[in-house]
Parts: C-alpha cells; structure tokens; sequence
C-alpha cells in the first residue's frame, strides 16, 4: 500500500509538484499517467524517498516517508528511471550486492538471486559481467535487484522506456504475476496505451496536479469518450474536466 | 559498518576487474614512474661519469700557428681535430652545431707569444646550448691553466716568483655527504610517489560517483536502506585500498629500479632497505583519506564523468605543494609545517631516504593531521551527498 498525502516539491522558482494525492492498493496495478515534465518523476521519487518533500508526507504500508525513511524503503522495491547496473558486476553479484545492502545474508542473498533469475527467465546472461548486457537484459538485471528483498510495494519510473516489444511484452506479463501475488505496483508512463493494458487504477498528472484519478472505465465515463487516449487529451485540456 | 563493508567490498571486486583502475592504479605506479625515475638517475648518473674522462673534441683553425700549444691541450685529452674555417664559418658551424667548440688561432699568436705579449686566440661556443656547457668549461679552464703555466714560466724568466700573482688562495670545501648529495635528486621522489598513490585511487574515485551517477545506479543505491554517509564512506575507503595498493606497489618498485641504477657511481647511497620502504609507505599512506575524500568532493559538484575528470584532475596538484614551496624556498620542518599534508609528508619522505628521519613527534604530527583532515573531509563528502542536486 503506497499513500501520498498533499505532496509540495519546489526547485527554486519552479513548483514540480503541487499539492499530489494519490493511492495504490495492494494486489492492484496503478498507473501514474502524465506527458513529460508532469511531475511523475518527482512524485515518485518522494515517495521512494530520494527526495524530501516541502510539503506533505508519502506513507508506505503506514509507514512516514518523511519520518522513518530507512523503514520505508525496506518495504519498496524501486527501478528508477534510466535505472543503470554495474558493468563490471555479473547480473547475479548485481542482484545479490543488494540484497547485502538490504541487511540479507549472503546465503539467503544467493538463494533469492537463484529464484528471481529463474523467474525473470535470466539463465543464460546471469553469470556474464552487465558491460554487454542489451536493453531488455539490463532491465531484468535492474528489476531483479530491485525485488532482492522481496518487498510488498514496487515502484516503476518508465520501466518500458527505450525497450523493444518484445521485452515490453515480458514486462506486462512480469508485473501481472507481480500483481498475482498480492503486491503493490506503481508505475509511471506517458504512454496511454501501455498504461490502458496494464492498470487497474490511473492517476493523471499533468502541471505538478492530479487531474483525474480512477479506473480506465470510470475515466472513460468522466470524460464522455470510449476511447482512454481521447479522455486523456481532454484531461490535460487546461480547464479540462477532472 | 557491515554496510561500509559491503560497498568496500563491491567497489574492490569490480575496479579490480576494470582495466582503467588496473592501469591507473597499478601499471603507472609499478612500471611507468619507476622506469621514469630510473631512466633519469641513469642519465645522470652517466652525465657525471663523462664530464671528467671523455676527451673532448675541439676544432682549432689555424693548428700550425700554435704547435707547442696544441701539443699541451692533446696532454690534457682534449681532441684536437684540424680545420679550415674563416671567421664568419667559424660562427656558423658552432651557432649550427656542427662544430661544439672552435679554437681559431690569431695570425699573430707566434709573434706575441714570443715577445712576451698577450697572445690573441678566439674560442668559438654557443652559451644557449646547455649541453656543451662542461665541455666549454672544460676547454676554457685547460687553457687558463696553460695561459697561466706559460705566465709563470714569464714571471720566472724576469726573476720575479710568481707566488705573488696568488694573492688570495681558495680552497673548496664541500660538505655534501653522500646520501644528502643524493636528495637533491631523489628530491622528485616524493612528489612521485604521493601523484602515483593519488592517481592509484583516481578512477575508483570517478567511478564510484560521477560514473555510478552516469550510468544512472546512483538512484537505485540510493533506495536501499542504508544511510547515504555510509555508502560514501564505503566508496572513499575503496580508494584508500587502491591508493595504499598503488602506493605500496610503486616504492617497492622504484626501491628496485633504483638498486639497479648504481647510484654509486655519482658517489650516492640511497636508503632504501626493507625497514626505510615500510616506513615509506607508513609515512605516505595518511595521506590517501584526504586525497579520497577531496576528489569525492570535487566530483559531487560535476555533472558528468568527464567533468569531474577534469575537475579531479586539480586534488592531483595537492603533491606538487613540497616542489613549488619546500624545494625552492629550501624550508625546513617545524611544528607547524608537519601540519600541512604533503608537505610534511615530503619531509618524512626525505628525512628517511637521507638517513636522517624526523623526529618521532613530527612524525606523529604528520600522520595524526593527515588522517584528522582525511576524516574532516569524508565527512564533508558524506554530508554532501544528501545534496538532490546529486541526482541531476
């Protein structure tokens, strides 16, 4: 369960993010939608508590961001955007590296590393050093660490990115088994149709505000349209009905 | 702490397996400046052997108008090699170095010579060509030795003694010992050994924060549940290993190269046993803290790898303190100079190679400084990187 509560975010003159209140449910997949600069970078980033917000809180399973920041983000698995690997690490010393740095043994860290590279169908590059590694293959390595520890709530910022159909296809089906097992995702995108096939709840965000909030259907139904992307152009619409 | 080991541990597994850091830290330090340092002490070494026993060529023109007097320069082994050249030739061929030296002999030599007059010969030499100075040096105090030879022979002839053209007699006295004679080359050799320890932890550096934040781990480290200070202070002491690792790697070396150069040669005795090494790098390594921590600094404030080269390339010039201020203004150790690192690490360095170390409380004050100041700015760095500007 991942809460924020009145998020604020200044850089200098420039307000990010402007009073951002969204949920997402456990067992659930949410979608936190919006074009570039939108603030979803920096919502997102609050809430996994690389930033502090001005204003505020984000609470993970109940838990303050803000206050017990170490605690929240034992509970978050988290793939930054761009997220890199070390070039020089096997994909499977990246994984268990930080399974170290989240307080595992080294036993439970390569039994976990075992289990999420025979889910994340990781077998064949596992044990190449991450210099060569493609696009889809850096991605797996990048989302395998961030699963290490086993966390109940996972955030993604623009995870299919500059990824090919296929290892976008590998992804959906990814946080689908995800979902299955009772998790909490969310993820960014400004890609309408990528955010139509996966979510179960939408959060618009456009301008640092959250325009609109539900599920596509209700979106839909909101902005008078059968078709999600229509409703979404109408959101960002200045004036535009939330 | 058990976090602080795990990066340690990580950054060393993985810069072990970079060939910049293999280069950087342990091919320049164990190959390069060792072979550098040795090439140089060589050379000179060689320089000084040859200034005394090489016969040197001289051209004289005119050789028949002074037979008696190249007779005399020949006992002396100068190489007197007959030419025919005017004046204006004469100029030439030295300002175009194809002769060094050119000897011209005056039309009327003989005839002054024989009157007991100054006898006029011209020596050609160009005094921008630094290295023909000794043997002009040499050919100007043969002849002043015979000028003054035949001057006596004159005084003699008129009944004069010629103890009274020495009114003042100096004799040189140099107390250069062998060992400190040999400072004034190994002088270098701290700077040497502090810019290849620096150097030894240069990419781990870089790549730990500049190159993580690039390839865009920084983010994802950063939501681990550890504090930002300890995954910094994990990353310095990976550079400290590294910098030590070089640094220890490059003075066993140049102990090496240097046995080999024969030393002895120039009438130096370098101190470099089993002991004196140990010492060395003991002295040294205090340093590495504050050298890890100022390019970890420096590189929070770049935006990208290559900026932060450039920009860390400027801790480099820390060792270039003792060259510019303990060489030329020739300071000496005190209470307050054993404060300043590099500098007083510089006259550890000397005091050990001179056989005469420092005393056990500049010591201390060195070491102690060295490593406060390394500590001061770890936790500069450490605090640094809570910046958000840091994620760029």
């Amino acid at each position: 369960m991942i809460e924020a509560r009145h998020l604020h975010k200044r850089f200098g003159a420039v307000t990010a993010v402007h009073d951002v209140s969204l949920a997402a449910a456990d067992g659930r997949i949410t979608g936190l939608l919006g074009p570039n600069g939108a603030g979803k970078s920096t919502t997102l980033r609050m809430l996994y508590t690389v930033l502090q917000p001005d204003g505020g809180d984000a609470f993970i399973d109940g838990i303050s961001a803000r206050q017990r920041s170490l605690e929240a983000r034992r509970r978050m698995g988290v793939l930054p955007h761009g997220a890199g690997v070390y070039p020089h690490l096997t994909a499977r010393e990246n994984i268990t590296y930080f399974g170290e740095l989240h307080g595992m043994g080294a036993e439970a860290c390569g039994r976990r590393a075992a289990q999420l590279i025979e889910l994340l169908e990781m077998e064949d590059f596992a044990d190449r050093h991450a210099k060569g590694f493609s696009q889809g293959q850096r991605l797996k390595t990048a989302l395998a660490r961030a699963l290490v520890h086993d966390p109940r709530n996972l955030v993604l910022d623009e995870p299919t990115n500059g990824l090919d159909v296929m290892a976008v296809r590998t992804l959906r089906a990814l946080l689908l088994k995800l979902k299955a097992q009772g998790r909490c995702i969310l993820f960014s995108s400004h890609v309408m149709q990528e955010v139509a096939a996966l979510c179960d709840e939408v959060v618009v965000i456009s301008g640092g505000r959250v325009v609109a909030q539900g599920t596509p259907g209700q979106l839909r139904e909101r902005a008078g349209t059968s078709d999600l992307e229509e409703a979404f152009i109408r959101f960002l619409e200045p004036g535009g009905q939330g | 702490m058990r976090h602080l080991l795990t990066v340690l541990r990580k950054e060393l597994r993985e810069n072990l397996r970079d060939r910049r850091t293999f280069v950087a830290a342990l091919l320049i330090g164990t190959v390069v400046m060792p072979l550098l340092v040795g090439a140089l002490v060589n050379l000179t070494v060689r320089r000084g052997q040859s200034q005394d026993n090489r016969p040197v060529s001289l051209a004289v023109v005119h050789a028949e108008r002074a037979p008696g007097l190249v007779a005399q320069l020949r006992q002396y082994r100068i190489d007197v090699v007959p030419v025919d050249l005017d004046d204006a030739a004469a100029r030439d061929a030295v300002r175009h170095q194809r002769r060094r030296i050119v000897l011209a002999i005056a039309r009327s030599y003989a005839s002054q010579l024989s009157q007991g007059l100054p006898a006029p010969v011209l020596l050609y030499s160009d005094s921008s060509d630094v290295a023909g100075a000794a043997d002009v040096g040499r050919v100007r105090a043969v002849l002043g030795r015979l000028s003054s030879q035949a001057a006596r022979l004159r005084l003699m002839a008129r009944g004069i003694d010629p103890m009274v053209l020495s009114a003042i007699a100096v004799q040189d006295v140099d107390v250069a010992t062998p060992t400190s004679r040999s400072v004034l080359i190994l002088g270098t050799l701290t700077y040497i050994i502090l810019l290849t320890m620096l150097m030894g932890g240069l990419h781990v550096t870089l790549d730990a924060t500049a190159g993580e934040r690039e390839r865009g781990s920084l983010e994802s480290l950063l939501t681990v549940p550890v504090p930002r200070e300890q995954l910094i202070y994990g990353k310095i002491l990976a550079a400290c290993v590294f910098m030590v690792l070089s640094l220890t790697l490059n003075v066993c070396a140049m102990a090496l190269a240097l046995r080999y150069v024969g030393l002895e040669n120039l009438g130096m005795s370098v101190n470099l046993d089993l002991p004196t090494i140990v010492k060395l790098i003991a002295s040294c390594a205090p340093l590495a803290p504050l050298g890890a921590s100022l390019m970890t600094i420096v590189a929070a404030f770049t935006r990208s790898y290559r900026e932060a080269q450039t920009y860390v390339g400027l801790v480099l010039l820390i060792p270039t303190l003792p060259l510019i201020f303990a060489n030329t203004l020739g300071l000496r150790p005190t209470v307050w100079l054993m404060m300043v690192p590099s500098l007083s690490q510089h006259f550890l360095v000397t005091g050990l190679l001179r056989a005469q170390p420092v005393s056990a409380l500049y010591a201390t004050l060195s070491v102690s400084v060295s490593l406060l100041l390394g500590l001061i700015a770890a936790f500069g760095a450490g605090r640094l990187y809570h910046r958000e500007a840091l994620l760029g």
